[in-house]
This record gives structure tokens, C-alpha cells and sequence, in this order.
């Protein structure tokens, strides 16, 4: 277990390596830079004037070749945690992201609880009961989850609360308790606030698992090894949760790796619609103005956290399964 | 393999007790989108306690479905329609089989419990991530009431008995850590961890060599004189045949055809097909061990069913208007019965 | 042994076997019977001659604005016209509307005009245009019998412009970018795919890992990065092309996976030894032999990407990254519905478009789920 251990985090390093190169050709994609964002910004006032903006340039390396740009931001990481500075606001790219970081791993984690409780039970119902009416209720939805994207299934959600429950809309907390301390009365806010974004964001990861549960149970359940359990006198629920739901369970458990990703994905861009206090707002300005630190640290740390997140879910599934372990 | 010698009179004898499981009329039908497949057909057989029950006949003729009827344990869409499978318990009560509430608490005691099976696939028949040591203790645990301790050391004990080295080892081991063999012994441990009456062995040895294969066939021998069940043992090969059996029964097209001692049947073979089926066997005494001899013409498609007696289209002594008409019963002719038209007296009366 | 007898008074007794059916006829006997995924391919069929005949179904130019119908809600279509004297006759019509401003509220509302109705009709006069991109045509499926009057049968959006029309010219880049996207897919997909399975060793090793690399990090922030590379100044066709491109970078690893996953496994198989054993090269094997035996495992996998690439797509364009005005797509469509309160106001707005991708998507999910189906020579 431990060789095993050793190899996947081996196996890390390189892919985090790209991931931080390829992070940082995407954000110098632009022609441009900041600089130029800001002449143009400031263009009515005049412009940018020359000495201004050679300052600025040698302040960040602008200008320089990209692969000392690389470099340098890399070491700034590496050796003093720093991630560069946000040009537009003008702080250091820590100040901005960690709060929000946070939350959108708070809601891409408990999105994944969420999902895990609906698609397991009933994948396994719709597995069980084939071509029952449950099944085909279970298999509806999952289609209707999957066609409906997520910035759609959140525009039609806020509609339908502000309309008809008349809540207010978007954020993760009424106004009232933006920026106040913590209370029980924020957290139960926050907890009538947040279930949406969870549902939204889950609903489509729910309905792929629960047809992919649905589709590794069928796979199980007419092998050889349940009519042996079977004719050992157990009961239905007995053999069934024993042989092919734990069997099955594993390419179920190896799904972590990649609905991850898909979760961080909507999270922001659902994040965007709803106006929440995550990753996604701020990424997508920072694209935009391309205040190149700011979405470069956002781009790459999400990254590299739903790569670890992976590296988790396998190390999970060889813990489950002993043929994965002992290869 | 030593050659059949003459046993003494008495065990060739039918026994005088009540058989443990009584088979009549057993109809299992596979309801698939092409058609009915048939794949028993009024089967009626008997299995004795402490006898060794073969039955023979060529690939797809339904022995498993068969045994499979009686532990209830047909996949969808299969399902027996009709006939009787008349379980004789240990004290006497009889339990149908065929008429069971699948998932009752009855039907869920005999599994395993009374009635054990050993499958076809030594490969896939174990479950993939469970250690083998906890696939037998669950039996034990299920059926009877011990601890968790006492069932494993009753495993152990079991996985010795068939002769596993290091039983304490491989007790927790996973069944892909196993050979084939090594498997099917897993499999007879299990099947039998809890003594049963009645061993039912789907082709128990074909995936695996000669030499374990007759191992593994000892073993079941052996522990059939030791606990006194019954066994019921699929099985293609002749010379396992007249090896192990005490009865013989060769089934045909979801039929048994021809049923008997195993002297009866290896001396006197009264059916055309058992006739062709030991046409290779020279005489008894000779060579054993031989795969079925082919046979004239092709099994007919199961979903094209011939009318009347099955076999006329591959029998050299069809006879028109008689074994097109009707299906021959099972008849007394000597020592065996026998379904076929020529042992039929008013038929052969004219 | 007896021999085996092949005379054929022997086999001319038995009943014949039922008739094998090839594979082909055996997976569309299968499909057919999948009645869900049947009825989609007749949808997704549907669909797609919308997009390829867009200007003959619309019933208005897409961009034609109008500033006395602002955000007109969707207009019944409705079939019996009573006339002034009392005589009622068929007349398929919408009301003709006037705009009425609140002067407190600034709100606009429409009401219907007194005795005053639009005529509809079918293959009617309207504005000119160029079919299939080259046939100028002026006839129109169904609208206004009058080419000046205008009828919202989905409402209008901020300019007044008709959501129908813009809908049904959406179609025609949302659609074709799964399209294309698939097509890009599946060349990279076949070709890495391929060479990874059959040759297995490094090269095997180096794509397997590029795959999980891909598929490792977030899409939408990767898309995100590479959709805001785009010049705003850009054609719309080079835009269109550069989106589905970004859209189909990550769809082919899964068809990657798959196609190297069955390679794999065929390159095994006896009939394959056979036919290399019989002097086929490489090239030959892979197309005469392996390529045909889990084509239909591809086609359903394609199917299954396309809905993923629209929504892509979509998802993209809505953030105001991919697509951009005045290309007409779905998720540009969407993008005018980006805040509560024009949906509050103009519902029609996000219903419309809405329905219809969720349709599309559903159809070409339903569609590719039974040809899957149907591939599967094991699923009953
Ligand atoms: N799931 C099923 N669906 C349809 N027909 C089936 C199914 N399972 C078995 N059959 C049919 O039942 C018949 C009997 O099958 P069975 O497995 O009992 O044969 P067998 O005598 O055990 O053969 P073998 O010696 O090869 O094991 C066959 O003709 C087969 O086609
Ligand atoms: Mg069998």
C-alpha cells in the first residue's frame, strides 16, 4: 500500500509541473497585457503616460521573456508562498483568493456528499427494479439532469425562488449579514442560502452517477458469484449489499477523479449566475481585465487541488478493492 | 482409473427409503424475445441420501437449468411453469420446491443449509473482493448459531479437509490470489461447510487438469460416504460416470430420456441415445475415460422443438406416425426405465 | 466415433432454425425496439433540418429590430376570427398589438387592437433570403401573410427583435458546433486512441498520461482561460472555430479511453492473430478487422458527446467568453437572460431557449444511450 502510495504521488509531480506551465501559457494567450488593458481603461483620462508604465512593467517583469516571467513566478510560490500580485486591485494575489478558495471547495466537497447520497441509493433501486416505474422516474430525471446545464438550472431556481417564495436572491447569506461576525442566525442563513448552489451544481453529477451505479450493478448483478450467494441461503438485501453493490462500488468510487473537476467547473460558473462569494466571480473578471497573477493563482490552485482530490479517490479505491492494491 | 469391479449385490440395490428430493414433471421454460425456450421438459428423476446420482447428455440439454430449478435459483426469464420438486427434510416434513415463495425464510433455510450446490465456473463463482475465509464463514453464520471464532475455525478445518495447504493462510486470502483449482476446493469447502443432505455439482472439475480433477472427484466421494448425503453430479465425462455413480440419468432436449442403475445403464442401455452415446465405450472394463461420442446429425434448435419424441430426428429407428405423434413416457425395461417408443409394449404390439 | 451424417433426408426433417439476422440488422432490430431512442432519432433528425433550412422556418429576420415591440410577451396563436357583424370564420391570426407606456411606472404593456387582427399563413411572403446559403427564396414556412406585419409566437427580446427566428437561427451554430466538435473529437480520439492500444509500450504510457492530465484539471476554468485568449475583434468564423475547438479539446480523451480499451482487448483476440498471421499489415488489420468490430461503440460514444459539446458551448457563450453577438447561438441567446430581473420581467427570455436545449440535448442523449444499447451484444 505504501509502494502504491509512493508511486501515484510520484506520478503527481510531473502532471503538476504541466499543470502550472499550461496554466501560465494560458494566461499570457492574450495579446497584450495589463498594461494595455489599463491605457485603454484609462484612455479618456489621458492615458497612460510613459514613465508610469515603464515603472509598472519593471514592477511585474512585464516585457520580459515568458519563461523568466515563468520562472519568476514560480519562485515566488515555491520559496515565499507569494502568487504575484492583482493588477487591477493592486494587493497581493494572497489577499484575494484564499476566502474564496475555500468556499468553493466547501461547496465542490459537500456537492459530492450530496451527490453520493442520492445517486447511490437510487442507482442501486433503479439497478434492482429494473424497468419498474421507479426506474424509469429515477432514469427520467437523470436524463432531465444531465440535458439541463448548470447556469440554467440556477437562472430557473432563482426565479422560481424569488417569484414564488419571494427569498432573496443569489449570495450565500441575506445581505443583512454580509460582513457581519459569525451567529447562529448568520449560519442558519447561510445553511437556507447554500443548499441551492449544492443542488444546482450536484444535480447533473448526481444523474451521471446514478446512471453509471445503475449500468456497473447490471454488470454485477446476473454473475455467477450472486447465484452462488444466492443458493448459500441469503437473503436478497443480505447478498445484494455484500456481493455485486460492493463490487460495483469501485468504479463508483474511481468516479471521485473525474466528477471532481466537473464539480469545481460548476461550481463557478454557477457561481457567476448566483453571485456567489467564490472562485468564479473573481476568475472571471480577472479573464477579462486580465489581471494575469490573480486568474493564473486561481486557474492553477484550483487545478492543483481537484488533481490532489483525485490522487485521494484512487488511493480510496485501493483501499476498497485488494486486486487494485496488490497489482 | 482401476476398472468397474462387480460391487457387492445389495448396494446396487434400489434403496428402500423415501429419496431425499422428488422430481416430477419439471417444466422450466426461458421466456426470451425470440420464442419459449423449453429448457426442461417434464423431467422425473429421484435422489437418494448416499447416493451418487450422474446425469448425463449432451451441452444445452438442461442439466443445469435443472439443478438450478432446485435450489430456485433460475435467472430471469426463466421460470418453472410447472411439475413438483418434493424436498424430504431431515424430520420427515416435505417442503415443494417448485412452489416455494422465492425469498421465504424455507426456501432460504434449505439453500445451503439441506441442499448445497458446487457451479459450473470455478473462475467467477466466488465473489471477487471478499476473502475466501469470510465467503464460509457467512454460510455458517447464516445457518447456524456459533460465533464468529467458532465459524472460522470451522473453516479452517473445512478449507483442510479439501485439502488446501496452509489453511490458516488462505483463509485470507481473495479468490484471485487462488488457482483454479485451488478455487473449486474453496468452492466444495463452502458448499459443504454446513454439511448438507443434498450436494448438487454442476460440472465441478471441467475447467481443471487430469490430475486435480480426479482429486477433486475423490474428495467428493469421500466426504459423500462421510456426512451420508446424496450427491447429484453433472458431468460430460463417461469415465467420471462409471467411476463415481450409483444412478445414472441421460437427459435429452430438457427430457431424461433414460434412467437407471449404473449397471443397468453401462451394460444394457435400452434408449437409442444412451445407445450412442456408449457406442465409444467398448465394454465396461475397457477404456473410461472419453468425451460423448458425436452423434448423428445436430441437436435441433431449441426454439424448434421436434414434435413427438424429441430425438427422431437423429434416431436410426424413428418410426413415422408413432414418434412424430407423441411423447414417450418413462417405462419399466429391466433394470432401468427407459421413454422411448421401441420399449413400449402396445406400440411394439402394433 | 460415428461419423457425421450430412445427408440431407436427415437434416430436412428437423424444423429449420430461426434466420440469423447480421450484426447490423441485429443492433437496428435492438435500437428499433428502444422506442424512447427511436422517437429521438426522428426528433434529432427534426432538429437538425431546422438548422439547415433556418431562414425557410423562421418567420422573421433574426436581426431585425423593432422599437414598438419591446419585449412583447409570447402571442397565441389563435384559429376562429369573429368579425365586427358577428360571423365567426376560420382565420389562423395573433391580435395585432399596441404599446402602452405607464407614464408613472415607465412599464410597458401591450394589449390587443380592437377589431384588428394579423393573418397567419402557411409558405408565406416575407423578408428575402438566401436558402442553404445560396438559393434566394422569400418564402417563408409559416408567419404574417402580410410581410410588414410582425407576430412573436415566443415573444420578443430588449430590441424587439423575434426569439423564434433567433432561436431557430441558433440552432443552426449550436448544433453544428457538436457536430464539428464530435468530428474533431473523433480523429484525435480514433488516432491517439488507437496508437496507444495497439502499440501499447511508451507511446501508450506518454498519451495515457496527457489523457489524465486533461481530464485532471477543471474544464470550465481551463476553457475560461482559453475562451478569454479570444480577440473580441475576431471574425465570428474564426471565433466559432477556435470555441469548437477549446469545446472538443476535452472530448475526445473519453473516446481516447474507449477505443483504446477495446484495441486492447481485440489485439488478443484469435481473429485478429489470423489475420496478421495471413500477412495483413498493420494498417489493414486495424481497418478491415478491428475498426469495423466496435464502430457501433463509437458512434454511440459520439452520439453521447454531442449534447456535451452543446452544452459546452452554451455554458460558454453565456458567460459572454465564447460565442459573441452578433453570431446568434443558444447561449448567446441565454446571455440576454443573465439577471433576475429580466427574467422577471421577460420570462421568455430564459424559457425559450432553454426548452430547446434541454430538448436537443435530451434528444441526442436518448439517441446515443440506445445506440449504445443496441451496440451491446450483451444487454437483452
Ligand atoms: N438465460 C437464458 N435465456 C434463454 N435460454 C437459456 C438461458 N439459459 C439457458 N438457456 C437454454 O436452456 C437450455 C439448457 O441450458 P443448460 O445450461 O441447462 O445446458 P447444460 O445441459 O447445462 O449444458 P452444458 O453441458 O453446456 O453446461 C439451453 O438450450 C439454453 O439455450
Ligand atoms: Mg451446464
Amino acid at each position: 500500500m505504501l509502494q502504491f502510495l509512493i508511486r501515484r504521488i510520484a506520478y503527481m509531480i510531473p502532471t503538476v509541473f504541466l499543470v502550472s506551465v499550461v496554466t501560465f501559457a494560458i494566461i499570457q494567450l492574450p495579446p497584450g497585457d495589463y498594461l494595455d488593458t489599463l491605457a485603454a481603461e484609462l484612455a479618456d483620462a489621458g492615458g497612460l503616460d510613459e514613465g508610469t508604465r515603464q515603472a509598472l512593467a519593471d514592477q511585474y517583469g512585464l516585457g520580459q521573456p515568458i519563461w523568466v516571467q515563468y520562472l519568476k513566478w514560480m519562485r515566488g510560490i515555491l520559496f515565499h508562498w507569494d502568487f504575484g500580485i492583482s493588477f487591477e486591485k493592486n494587493v497581493p494575489v494572497n489577499d484575494l483568493i484564499w476566502d474564496r478558495l475555500g468556499w468553493t471547495f466547501a461547496i465542490s466537497i459537500l456537492t459530492l456528499l450530496f451527490i453520493w447520497m442520492t445517486a447511490l441509493p437510487i442507482g442501486i433501486y433503479s439497478a434492482v427494479k429494473k424497468y419498474s416505474v421507479g426506474d424509469y422516474v429515477a432514469t427520467f430525471f437523470g436524463f432531465i439532469g444531465l440535458a439541463v446545464p448548470n447556469f440554467l438550472l440556477a437562472l430557473v431556481m432563482m426565479y422560481v425562488a424569488f417569484k414564488y417564495f419571494g427569498q432573496s436572491v443569489g449570495g450565500l447569506v441575506s445581505p443583512e449579514y454580509i460582513d457581519q461576525p459569525w451567529t447562529w442566525d448568520k449560519v442558519v442563513d447561510l445553511l437556507k442560502h447554500i443548499w441551492m448552489p449544492i443542488v444546482v451544481v450536484g444535480t447533473s453529477g448526481a444523474a451521471a452517477l446514478i446512471r453509471i451505479m445503475r449500468a456497473n450493478l447490471l454488470d454485477e448483478l446476473y454473475r455467477p458469484y450472486v447465484v452462488t450467494a444466492r443458493a448459500k441461503g441469503m437473503s436478497e438485501f443480505q447478498l445484494l449489499m455484500r456481493y455485486p453493490v460492493r463490487v460495483a462500488l469501485n468504479p463508483f468510487v474511481s468516479t471521485i477523479g473525474w466528477i471532481l473537476p466537473t464539480l469545481v467547473s460548476g461550481e463557478i460558473i454557477v457561481a457567476v449566475v448566483m453571485n456567489l462569494p467564490t472562485t468564479g466571480p473573481l476568475l472571471l473578471r480577472a479573464l477579462l481585465v486580465q489581471d494575469m497573477y490573480l486568474a493564473g493563482s486561481l486557474i492553477l490552485i484550483v487545478s492543483l487541488l481537484t488533481v490532489l482530490g483525485t490522487l485521494i479517490s484512487d488511493l480510496l479505491l485501493a483501499w476498497i478493492d485488494p486486486r487494485i492494491r496488490y497489482q | 482409473m482401476t476398472p468397474l469391479t462387480p460391487m457387492p449385490s445389495d448396494a446396487i440395490l434400489k434403496p428402500t427409503h423415501l429419496p431425499l428430493v422428488e422430481i416430477r414433471d419439471l417444466r422450466t421454460h426461458f421466456f426470451t424475445d425470440d420464442g419459449v425456450v423449453k429448457a426442461v421438459e417434464g423431467v422425473d428423476l429421484d435422489v437418494h441420501a448416499n447416493r451418487t446420482l450422474c446425469i448425463l447428455g449432451e451441452s444445452g440439454c438442461g442439466k443445469s437449468i435443472m439443478a438450478r430449478s432446485m435450489l430456485r435459483i433460475v435467472d430471469s426469464p426463466g421460470r418453472i411453469v410447472d411439475g413438483s420438486i418434493t424436498y424430504r427434510a431431515a424430520d420427515g416434513r416435505t417442503v415443494d420446491l417448485a412452489k416455494a415463495r422465492l425469498g421465504s425464510k424455507e426456501l432460504r433455510g434449505i439453500r445451503g443449509q439441506d441442499i448445497a450446490m458446487i457451479f459450473q465456473e470455478p473462475m467467477s463463482s466466488l465473489g471477487p473482493i471478499t476473502k475466501i475465509g469470510k465467503q464460509i464463514t457467512e454460510t455458517l453464520l447464516l445457518h447456524r448459531k456459533i460465533t464468529k471464532a467458532e465459524a472460522k475455525e470451522i473453516a479452517i478445518e473445512m478449507l483442510n479437509k479439501v485439502g488446501i495447504p496452509n489453511p490458516a493462510e488462505r483463509y485470507e486470502a481473495y479468490p484471485f490470489e487462488l488457482s483454479g483449482g485451488m478455487r473449486q476446493r474453496a468452492m466444495i469447502a463452502m458448499a459443504l461447510s454446513c454439511e448438507p443432505r443434498l450436494l448438487i455439482a454442476d460440472e465441478p472439475t471441467t475447467a481443471l487438469d487430469v490430475t486435480t480433477q480426479a482429486q477433486i472427484l475423490d474428495l467428493i466421494a469421500e466426504l459423500k460416504d462421510e456426512l451420508a448425503m446424496g450427491v447429484m453430479l453433472i458431468t460430460h465425462d463417461l469415465g467420471v460416470v462409471a467411476e463415481v455413480a450409483e444412478d445414472v440419468a441421460v437427459m435429452y432436449m430438457g427430457r431424461v430420456v433414460e434412467k437407471g442403475d449404473v449397471y443397468s445403464i453401462f451394460e444394457n442401455p435400452q434408449h437409442p441415445y444412451t445407445q450412442a452415446l456408449l457406442k465409444s465405450v467398448p465394454r465396461i472394463g475397457g477404456e473410461r475415460r472419453r468425451r460423448l461420442p458425436a452423434i448423428r446429425g445436430m441437436v435441433p434448435h431449441p426454439l424448434a422443438r421436434p414434435s413427438g419424441c424429441p430425438f427422431r430426428t437423429r434416431c436410426d429407428h424413428a418410426m413415422a406416425g408413432v414418434c412424430d405423434v407423441e411423447v414417450p413416457e418413462l417405462t419399466e425395461v429391466g433394470g432401468s426405465q427407459v421413454a422411448c417408443f421401441l420399449h413400449d409394449t402396445e406400440v411394439a404390439n402394433g | 466415433m460415428s461419423a457425421i451424417d450430412h445427408s440431407p433426408a436427415a437434416i430436412a426433417d428437423a424444423p429449420a432454425a430461426p434466420i440469423l439476422l447480421g450484426p447490423w440488422a441485429l443492433m437496428w432490430r435492438k435500437f428499433k425496439r428502444h422506442r424512447i431512442a427511436y422517437a429521438s432519432l426522428w426528433l434529432v433528425g427534426f432538429i437538425y433540418v431546422l438548422a439547415l433550412f433556418g431562414n425557410f422556418f423562421a418567420p422573421q429576420a433574426h436581426d431585425e429590430t423593432n422599437r414598438r415591440g419591446i419585449f412583447v410577451p409570447p402571442q397565441a396563436i389563435q384559429f376562429i376570427h369573429r368579425a365586427e357583424d358577428g360571423s365567426a370564420r376560420l382565420q389562423l391570426h395573433v391580435d395585432a398589438l399596441r404599446m402602452k407606456v405607464d407614464q408613472a411606472t415607465m412599464r410597458r404593456s401591450y394589449e390587443a387592437r380592437e377589431g384588428e387582427i394579423i393573418p397567419l399563413g402557411f409558405f408565406v411572403k416575407g423578408h428575402p433570403y438566401q436558402l442553404l446559403g445560396f438559393i434566394k427564396a422569400d418564402r417563408h414556412f409559416f408567419g404574417p401573410k402580410n410581410p410588414d406585419d410582425v407576430a412573436y409566437f415566443l415573444g420578443s427580446d430588449r430590441l424587439g427583435r423575434d426569439i423564434l427566428s433567433r432561436i431557430i437561427i441558433g440552432t443552426q451554430i449550436s448544433m453544428s458546433i457538436g457536430l464539428v466538435g464530435v468530428a474533431v473529437s473523433l480523429v484525435i480520439g480514433v488516432s491517439l486512441g488507437g496508437i496507444s492500444g495497439y502499440y501499447g509500450g511508451w507511446i501508450d504510457n506518454v498519451i495515457q498520461r496527457v489523457i489524465e492530465f486533461l481530464r485532471s484539471i477543471p474544464t470550465i476554468p481551463l476553457w475560461m482561460g482559453l475562451a478569454a485568449a479570444i480577440p473580441l475583434g475576431w471574425p465570428p468564423l474564426r471565433t466559432y472555430f477556435i470555441v469548437t475547438l477549446i469545446v472538443s479539446m476535452i472530448g475526445w480523451t473519453s473516446l481516447a479511453r474507449e477505443v483504446r480499451g477495446k484495441f486492447l482487448s481485440l489485439r488478443n483476440e484469435d481473429f485478429i492473430t489470423a489475420a496478421r498471421l495471413d500477412g495483413l499489415s498493420d494498417w489493414e488489420v486495424i481497418r478491415k478487422h478491428m475498426v469495423p468490430s466496435f464502430s457501433s461503440h463509437i458512434i454511440a460514444s459520439l452520439t453521447l458527446a454531442v449534447p456535451l459539446m452543446i452544452l459546452a458551448e452554451t455554458s460558454l457563450s453565456f458567460l459572454g467568453i465564447g460565442l459573441q453577438p452578433p453570431i446568434v447561438s443558444w447561449g448567446t441567446l441565454l446571455k440576454e437572460a443573465q439577471n433576475v430581473r429580466t427574467i422577471i420581467e421577460a420570462p421568455w427570455l430564459l424559457i425559450a431557449p432553454g426548452t430547446m436545449i434541454v430538448i436537443a440535448v435530451l434528444a441526442l442523449n436518448f439517441l446515443g444511450d440506445g445506440l449504445r444499447d443496441a451496440a451491446d451484444p450483451h444487454a437483452q
